[in-house]
């Protein structure tokens, strides 16, 4: 069954949309908000419910820390930028401080314990600092007045004081919400089944039950499952799950001030492995909770939560924080991180399909990549200039590979 | 009185052993426990099980103890628990005892009525079992009592009696093995045997395990990892009452009714002086004939349903005449004690300062909507209040079974497992007991505990099952019985009329209603899990334990869609202590 969460605006049923953007996750919300307030007409659909996907199946860290200077560093820093224009939109709508979407700087610190990685974290931080990341040396002298629960006999780490976090669901439900007031149209529960195509040329979606939106130009932010939807146009795209596993405790008064996590973290934000791996990251919220992340696994979408990683979650956390030892597990969930080979999102149209727009595999960063996609998105779609180098983003670089 | 004590924020209050903390200063006329973490409004007792963890207190200095299910002892210093507290330092001394591997052939998880039952026959059919269970004695909810035994207050001792005969023989003779409490927090199907992991609750600060008199704070310093492998597993994890919001529910003296009826059964004191009883269905009359007996003065008893559903249904009805004869007994207590009995009433609101000193109630159409200007207040000082049961499901979710309706299915519309009539289910090995598989009561419980303990231990056997047919005909009459009950006992649409804008929905996040019905409005969520993610609702200590009926009612009302389809998935069961999960011994090896 179809259902219409659309409320107010002028947008309309009858009125062909000018974009279709497929996934209402919060790339897709980001890539709803920015057009519709670049003066589109926008539909979103999704086969679930808003942020079903993997916007309500991770953490909502804002972060430059874990990324080495790049392209992927420079899209954050570019959209750590449009967040701060989002949110100042959103508060203006809503008339909840920053939208309510729980958006916080809080800064991040990433540890090591030994010297040798604290030195590879210094020379990582240099290239961040060319980039203009503000990162700043910690000695392990001063570790406890930045988090006094942290394990002692650490050897140092860097303090990331840009890093923020937010409340992934919230904001895709207000950036959604946002979007409606300014006449995007959002329809959850109906599945596109079909691309409707002359040629190459992709010209709206088909939907289970074989209705059908024409517009000119349809965005996939269908995160893990993009690659099925670029499928649906007659090209490849290597999107792959890559699962994660969150850990939340019971509420807690203040003990984690900000997000903290080992060095051994960004190795495995980087790696290839299928494997399993994980580190430590922790990280307190508003409600009181911890949040404890994040295992990474390629093993397709398999639903599982193995006992065996929330076991090594809970050990790497205790290590960092041992204060948390006497803490209890509430609750574990999961998602799916859309994974590229090369670890880099796909933003862009598709020379392969013309009016198909790629807004997807952002992989463990989504959310801090969503408001600077939601931008490039829109920029796209009007023919404004790219506020970012799509260079490296583009969907054609994977041509050959497959 | 045999003279024992502790202190309660620095006065004295005086304990019959086997009382829990909280029964003790219940009894003791205190009735704040807590007070919340947002707005610092006082909490005591409410689901008196240890699921709504409304009760949390502080312990010679160790937090987020539940008084309710926390054995008292000789000399504690409890204290009233201000919101959150930090976590007590466990791993430093060395609290978490070395982990412990059991294997046998059949996990019985659960010893109520079912799981008794579905361990004494599964012994009865030669398999070694393990029966773990969180209580410190067995006997579930139905037969929960203290450390003097069955009183009074307990119906069909004499079955109590031969099944706790039967386990304890088997335990004799070395086939069973009962692990009290202890909590399961995950069961794990793989490859051909099943895994359950728990936590044992070990002595106050750190000692043994306590025995069955004293000891063993479930929520103390001292926990330690307990894993059982085995060939098959019942799941027997019974039920918890079905709370609905009103405005006050969440003062001190508004209990659940199983809550109030665990205060009087295990621990003798009475919830209150001058007690209401509300909701809906037979629950209702038996516990207010027993508050009656203990020498409450019970003010009345408010049921929202009316007997036109058992008037239609009164064939399946008479097919269980034991259940009438009980019934009528209550009646008959009620009738004799002079506590009216009225139907089609509702409670609306709770009022009180730091505690419950008065309920509201109204009048219900034949619709089960709220009349219009029938309010009315009553004096008293406790409320016991029950919309019915609602399965316990996260064990038999993360073993991977269906859930669905089952052969009957709670007043709420509740879910429960999809199995046979043995009940076996659609994952090899595992198999579930009584109100798991939907709720019916004490004897349906017993009925589908022996046919899945028979079950389990032929598969593990490598046989075919063989079950009893006459066995197999009485599960079809009581599973009648108990559709007809929660026919019968609809939960009526008047209570949504009944909340105002600033009624706490989620009782442990503080959720109000106008902020639940906001995110559905306003920011697009359409189904429970999306609410809950928006607005917190079901992310507590309770993890939507006490909240989820209403959350998914609301979601509902709202939205314009049918409620009763929403089971949030827990792949945590309990909560358990990160040190906990450390231990690698509780890690079997492949076998
Ligand atoms: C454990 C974990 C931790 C994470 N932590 C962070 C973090 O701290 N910071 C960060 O920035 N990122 C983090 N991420 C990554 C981030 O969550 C994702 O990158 C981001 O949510 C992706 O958003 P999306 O909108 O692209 O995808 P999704 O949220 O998955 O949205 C895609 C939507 O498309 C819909 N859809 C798919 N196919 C169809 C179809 N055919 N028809 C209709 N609808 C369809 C789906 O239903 C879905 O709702 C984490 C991820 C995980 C798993
Ligand atoms: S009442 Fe416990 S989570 Fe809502």
């Amino acid at each position: 069954m179809s259902t219409t969460t659309a409320v107010g605006g002028s947008s309309a049923w009858g009125r062909a949309p000018d974009v279709v953007i497929v996934g209402a996750g919060v790339v897709g919300a980001a890539c709803a908000l920015a057009a519709s307030r670049a003066g589109l007409a926008v539909t979103v659909v999704d086969r679930g419910p808003l942020a079903g996907g993997t916007s309500s199946g991770g953490e909502g860290n804002l972060l430059v820390s874990d990324k080495p200077a790049g392209p992927e560093l420079l899209l954050a820093l570019h959209s750590l930028g449009h967040w701060q224009d989002v949110a100042a939109h959103l508060e203006e709508v809503t008339g909840h401080p920053l939208g309510g979407i729980e958006l916080e700087h809080k800064g991040g610190l990433m540890v090591a314990s030994r010297p040798e990685t604290v030195a590879v974290l210094d020379r990582i931080a240099d290239g961040q600092r060319a980039l203009g990341v503000e990162a700043i040396q910690v000695g392990p002298e001063s570790l406890p007045d930045l988090e006094p629960h942290l394990a002692p006999g650490l050897a140092g780490g860097v303090l990331y004081p840009q890093d923020g976090q937010l409340q992934p669901v919230l904001a895709t439900a207000t950036l959604l919400a946002a979007a409606r007031r300014l006449g995007a149209v959002v329809r959850t529960e109906v599945e596109v089944t079909g691309l409707m195509r002359t040629g190459d040329r992709v010209r709206g979606v088909i939907l289970a039950g074989g209705a059908r939106i024409e517009a000119s130009r349809v965005v996939n932010a269908a995160g893990p499952w993009a690659g099925q939807l670029a499928a649906l146009a007659g090209v490849h795209l290597p999107i792959l799950p890559r699962r994660g596993v969150v850990l939340v405790t019971q509420p807690l008064p203040p003990l984690v001030r900000r997000k903290v996590y080992a060095a051994e973290y960004v190795s495995n934000v980087a790696s290839d492995s299928a494997g399993l791996e994980s580190s430590a990251v922790v990280e307190g919220t508003p409600s009181g909770t911890i949040l404890i992340g994040a295992s990474r696994e390629r093993v397709g979408f398999d639903p599982a939560i193995p006992t065996a990683v929330v076991r090594r979650l809970a050990a790497q956390a205790v290590e960092l924080f041992p204060v948390l030892a006497g803490a209890r597990l509430l609750r574990t969930y999961r998602g799916y991180r859309p994974y590229t080979p090369d670890h880099l999102p796909v933003i862009g149209e598709d020379p392969r399909a013309p009016g198909l727009i790629h807004a997807c595999g952002h992989e463990g960063a989504g959310i801090v990549l969503a408001a600077g996609t939601g931008q490039l998105v829109a920029e796209l779609l009007t023919g404004a200039p790219p506020s970012a180098d799509l260079g490296p983003l583009g969907p054609a670089r994977f041509e050959g590979a497959a | 009185m045999s003279g024992q004590s502790f202190t309660f924020e620095g006065r004295s209050v005086p304990f019959r052993p086997g009382q829990s903390v909280g029964a003790a200063v219940w009894a003791a006329g205190d009735r704040t426990l807590r007070t919340t973490r947002g707005e610092a409004d006082p909490r005591g007792l409410f689901c008196g099980i240890g699921i709504c963890h409304d009760c949390l207190v502080v312990i010679d200095d160790v937090g987020d103890q539940r008084a309710c299910i926390t054995p008292a002892e000789e000399g504690m210093v409890v204290r009233v628990q201000q919101g959150a507290v930090p976590p007590p330092a466990v791993a430093a001394a060395g609290h978490v005892g070395p982990g412990e591997l059991l294997t046998t052939e059949v996990v019985v998880i659960g010893g109520g009525p079912a799981g008794m039952a579905a361990a004494a026959a599964a012994t009865a059919g030669g398999a070694k079992v393990v029966l773990l269970d969180a209580e410190a004695r067995v006997g579930g909810q139905y037969w929960r009592h203290g450390p003097h035994g069955l009183g009074a207050q307990h119906h069909a001792v004499e079955a109590f009696t031969a099944l706790r005969t039967a386990v304890d023989g088997a335990a004799a003779i070395g086939l069973l093995t009962h692990r009290p409490r202890h909590r399961v927090w995950r069961v794990d199907p793989e490859g051909g045997r099943v895994v359950v992991h728990a936590v044992q609750a070990c002595g106050g600060a750190g000692g043994e395990a306590g025995g069955e008199a004293g000891g063993g704070r479930p929520d103390g310093g001292g926990e330690r990892p307990v894993t059982v492998a085995a060939t098959a597993v019942v799941i027997a994890t019974g039920a918890h009452d079905t709370v609905l919001p009103f405005p006050g529910w969440d003062l001190p003296g508004v209990l659940a009714a199983g809550g109030a009826q665990a205060l009087l059964k295990e621990h003798q004191v009475l919830p209150g002086r001058r007690v209401v009883v509300a909701g809906t269905g037979p629950f209702l009359l038996s516990l207010a004939a027993g508050l009656a007996q203990a020498g409450a003065e019970v003010a009345a008893v408010f049921e929202a349903g009316d007997g036109r559903g058992w008037a239609r249904r009164w064939r399946s009805a008479t097919a269980v005449p034991r259940a009438l004869i009980e019934g009528a007994q209550y009646a008959a207590t009620l009738a004799r004690q002079r506590i009216p009995v009225r139907a089609r009433h509702i409670v609306v609101a709770a009022r009180g300062r730091d505690r419950l000193e008065a309920v509201e109630v109204a009048r219900l159409t034949g619709e089960g909507r709220l009349v219009p200007g029938s309010a009315r207040w009553v004096r008293a000082d406790a409320l016991a209040v029950g919309w019915g049961f609602t399965p316990r499901l996260e064990l038999a979710q993360q073993a991977g079974c269906t859930l669905g309706v089952s052969h009957a299915i709670g007043p709420a519309g509740a879910a429960a497992v999809v199995a046979d009539a043995e009940g076996r289910t659609g994952v090899p090995g595992v198999y579930v007991a009584g109100e798991v598989g939907g709720i019916g009561g004490a004897p349906l419980a017993q009925v589908t505990g022996r046919l899945a303990g028979s079950a389990a231990a032929a598969w593990v056997r490598g046989v075919p099952s063989a079950p009893d047919g006459a066995e197999l005909a009485e599960r079809r009459r009581l599973s009648a019985f108990a559709a007809t009950m929660h026919a019968a006992h609809p939960v009526p649409p008047g209570w949504v009329e009944a909340l105002t804008p600033s009624t706490i929905v989620c009782r442990c996040e503080e959720v109000p209603a106008d902020r639940l019905r906001h995110v559905v409005r306003e920011l697009g969520a359409t189904d429970p899990r999306t609410a809950k993610l928006l607005s917190r609702c079901g992310m507590g200590w309770c993890q939507g334990r006490v909240c989820g009926t209403a959350v998914d009612r609301l979601v509902a009302d709202v939205t314009g869609r049918r409620p009763g389809g929403f089971v949030d998935a827990r792949p945590v069961a309990a909560p358990v202590r990160l040190a906990s999960l450390l231990d690698p011994a509780d890690t079997p090896r492949p076998s």
